[in-house]
């Protein structure tokens, strides 16, 4: 039997909050690359950003790890992490993929296990990979001048591999044929249409917790609970 | 405005919900929100409404699963409940039916009320009633300041509203009678169609007033088909529906291929019998 390569993906992002969205694109990923027949998805991580990005209405850390941690208490397979958010600095996204398959490598088992049971068995020598979970959008942004230093993004495209899960508005395989570097990686950029159309974003449930209005069903209870107890994008404090 | 001048407002959503998913759910807090802010609604109350089998549309599976699965999607909510009545019938039930179903259940328990409840007098109102003594009876005095019954209104998407134009779907007199007597509050998010659909018929435009139209911003959507043809190709739904209702579909094996297939050749009830009607 042909064995899978396992696969750990790695979302990073500000999660200000976390919402239904982001828990969606790890299902989505995950169904699509088992669906290729060669990949096997063994894990999944919530790296809440560093405060020192200084993005605006940025809540602090610990909360958002918190109601990450909370979302997740229902998954079986995914975890936040919060290593990047307690570095001293902001630090750049292929730093925190370095970091995450270092991890990965020394937590692999020294010796050959039993199966396990599991239907798909893991090639003895088989290395997990991680890769970047994110939205088609992130491909975009490769564009944008400076935000991205281009040793990273070979890096990133080349040494680790992407999960793009499409958004409305945004055409990843145009981003793809724009650059020169993600064409010669693109079967390390697994494109993942997401059928259902989806624009929850936080900003919007942000914004509508400022208007005092309901965000039930656009993120776990859980999280919603937490963000009224910790008083948490009032609009009063930015 | 003060709450008591505000007209109580209890939202039915009617419909398949075959399973019910966020977005199902969502339609409530939208329309709560919206009616709400107008300053003259209370939303007191959502039902939903699970469609009966007789309905006989493709792919609906048993009613009993139907209903179950909207109790446990509403088990956290403090205002949406589910009501069973319409999938109890052993006929289709109009919409028609179902509404006027419900505001004869709340006329009949705000009287059960009004018999019960003591005589309610604010403070400073008596001199107004004394003054008032002169012209009214004694036994008009005595009856409690009553308040009105909650409106019942009818929450669909806008898929709901432009089926009214789908020929033998609909009563025409039904159409009238709903947003006249009853109302309709509407998520949408091409708001301009939904106007549009307004505008284009004389019945719908006389009762504007009475048809609410909430814009949704952000696209959602989660369809109860797409819902159901992940599950047929072993993909997951899970966030889309809440923990409870997924781990039930689960459990006793929902939706297939074969399921997919029930009632497929039969008519639906309401074609079948306005057909039917208009024939006789």
């Amino acid at each position: 039997m042909k064995s899978r390569i396992p696969v750990v993906l790695l979302a990073c992002g500000s999660f200000n909050p976390i919402t239904n969205m982001h828990l969606r694109l790890f299902e989505v990923a995950r169904d699509h690359l088992h669906q290729t027949g060669m990949y096997k998805v063994i894990g999944g991580i919530i790296s809440p950003v560093n405060d020192n990005y200084r993005k605006k209405d940025l809540v602090a850390a610990h909360h958002r790890v918190a109601m990450a941690r909370l979302a997740l208490q229902t998954s079986d397979w995914i975890q936040v992490d919060p290593w990047e958010s307690e570095q001293a600095q902001w630090m750049e996204t292929v730093k925190v993929l370095r970091h995450h398959h270092s991890e990965l490598l020394r937590s692999l088992p020294q010796t050959e296990g039993p199966d396990h049971g599991r239907a798909h068995s893991l090639a003895p020598t088989a290395v997990p990979e991680l890769k970047l979970l994110c939205g088609a959008d992130i491909l975009k942004t490769f564009q944008t001048p400076n935000l991205w230093k281009e040793a990273h993004i070979q890096e990133i495209v080349e040494k680790f591999g992407m999960v793009c899960v499409s958004r409305t508005g945004h055409n990843p395989k145009e981003y793809i044929s724009g650059s020169a570097i993600l064409q010669r990686y693109q079967h390390n950029i697994h494109l993942v249409r997401e059928p259902v159309q989806n624009e929850l974003s936080s900003t919007y449930i942000r914004r509508a917790l400022c208007q005092g209005q309901s965000v039930k069903y656009l993120l776990p209870d859980a999280v919603i609970t937490y963000i009224k107890e910790h008083n948490l994008y009032t609009g009063d404090s930015s | 405005m003060e709450n008591s001048e505000k007209t109580e407002v209890v939202l039915l959503a009617c419909g398949s919900f075959n399973p019910i998913t966020n977005m199902h759910l969502r339609l409530f807090e939208l329309a709560k929100d919206y009616m709400n802010g107008t300053g003259k609604y209370r939303v007191i109350k959502g039902v939903i409404s699970p469609v009966g089998d007789a309905y006989k549309k493709k792919g609906l599976i048993s009613a009993h699963h139907r209903v179950i699965m909207a109790e446990l999607a509403t088990k956290n909510s403090e205002w949406v409940e589910v009501d069973t009545w319409e999938s109890l019938q052993k006929d289709w039930v109009e919409t028609l039916k179902v509404l006027r179903h419900h505001q004869e259940k709340l006329e009949a328990s705000s009287c059960d009320h009004q018999q019960d409840s003591p005589r309610l007098e604010r403070p400073g109102r008596k001199r107004k009633w004394a003054e008032q003594r002169q012209d009214f009876g004694q036994k008009e005095l005595l009856e409690p300041k009553t308040k009105d019954v909650p409106k019942v209104k009818l929450l669909c998407g806008a898929d709901l509203l432009e089926s009214f134009g789908v020929p033998n779907l609909w009563k025409s007199e039904d159409i009238t009678r709903i947003v006249g007597d009853y109302g309709l509050i509407c998520i949408t998010r091409a708001g301009n169609d939904a106007e549009k659909f307004i505008y284009e018929s004389d019945a719908l435009w006389k009762h504007r007033n009475n048809i609410h139209l909430v814009n949704e911003w952000i696209t959602n959507d989660i369809s109860s088909t797409k819902i159901r043809r992940a599950l047929r190709r072993g993909q997951s739904i899970r966030y889309l529906v809440p923990d409870l209702v997924r781990e039930y579909i689960e459990k006793h094996d929902l939706y297939s291929p074969e399921s997919e297939e029930r009632n497929v050749g039969v008519v639906l009830a309401p074609l079948q019998k306005n057909t039917a009607e208009a024939n006789s």
